[in-house]
């Protein structure tokens, strides 16, 4: 036996991206647009969604949901009387703690791609992991709730830098929390210049109708492009 | 979980390359590695520095914080010049010694 140096020089991501451009391509055959839909667990992605799904003008909207385990959000979107997959994650090491182009993949046979035109892929609740694995998505939208602190973008770079648009959550709570939006917004600025946001609450409905515009926008190919 | 998906995603890289030979690397990621051509191996890793490039005036940085905007100009067109590399450069296989028919 003897020692042979084999250069590669590869992206070790490189298997999930190609997955994710074959899950592109089904998307775009079938006419339908996809978002990423990504924040930390309990920053409101799913009362955001609840706020929007079944009331975008002339886009039927279908939702994909990751989650580690169960279906407790899913089971609340089907009460909006729209298509949900769920996607649970915990077969392996406890459960995987992002979507990966793959398991995206595994779910799009029970996608009913024919009668929707935009797919939301609700990713599960992490800062870190998610912004690494593209899916195959048009735009990647992030949530940031007010209850988690102005520092987010500067410890979560990649998350603020990889999306569209970043929805700031939970507004109606600002009287009661000593959080300065002016430097949450400026370290936005910081780390991702220029990337459009959205000071919005779930639970009030405010800032709500400009998020299901952009949405529309992106539905019917306007707006911008991973 | 993290550094978990990026070892996998490195043997992964490494099983495509190896085509079944045995790999030496060097790294913690045994846990991953085991069962996989990469087992026993160990990882060198090679960390790169980011930097930083302003389109609109060349400006050039590298990154300490996290801070996209330009020092210089101020502008947003900031483009990465190095640092998100994320490569398998090279493998090293154990193969059978070719004996030279006498």
């Amino acid at each position: 036996m003897h020692r042979t140096k084999v250069t590669v020089v590869e992206e070790a991501l490189d298997a999930n991206n190609t997955i994710a451009a074959a899950n592109r391509m089904d998307f775009d055959r079938a006419g339908v647009k996809v978002v990423n839909f990504m924040s930390a667990p309990g920053a409101g992605k799913t009362t955001l969604l609840e706020a929007v799904a079944a009331s975008l003008p002339d886009v039927r909207v279908g939702v994909l949901e990751g989650d580690v385990q169960g279906s407790l959000d899913a089971d609340r979107l089907a009460a909006l009387h729209i298509p949900v997959v769920q996607l649970n994650t915990d077969s392996g090491f406890g459960g995987e703690c992002h979507l990966d182009a793959n398991m995206v993949r595994s779910a799009i046979p029970a996608l009913p791609l024919d009668e929707i035109d935009l797919l939301i892929v609700e990713n599960v609740g992490n800062l870190v992991c998610p912004a690494e694995f593209r899916i195959g998505e048009d735009a990647r939208i992030m949530v940031s709730s007010v209850t988690e602190g102005e520092d987010k973008p500067l410890k979560y770079p990649l998350m603020f830098r990889t999306c569209e648009l970043v929805l700031v959550n939970k507004i109606d709570l600002l009287a009661h929390l000593d959080f300065d939006l002016d430097r949450l917004l400026y370290n936005v600025d910081q780390v991702h210049p220029d990337v459009e946001r959205m000071l919005v609450s779930a639970r009030t409905g405010e800032g709500i109708d400009a998020w299901r515009d952009w949405l529309a926008r992106i539905a019917v190919g306007e707006a911008v492009t991973v | 979980m993290h550094e978990l998906s990026l070892s996998s995603a490195i043997v992964a890289t490494v099983e495509k390359h190896a085509t079944g030979r045995r790999v030496t690397l060097e790294f913690y990621f045994e846990f991953v590695a085991r069962g996989s051509v990469c087992e026993g191996a160990t990882l060198e890793q090679e960390l790169i520095a980011p930097a930083l490039r302003c389109t609109p005036c060349g400006r050039e940085w590298t990154l300490e914080e996290p801070i996209f905007r330009c020092p210089s100009c101020g502008g947003s067109e900031v483009t990465v010049a190095a640092g998100n590399e994320f490569e398998v450069e090279s493998i090293e296989v154990e193969e059978e010694a070719c004996i030279a028919p006498r």
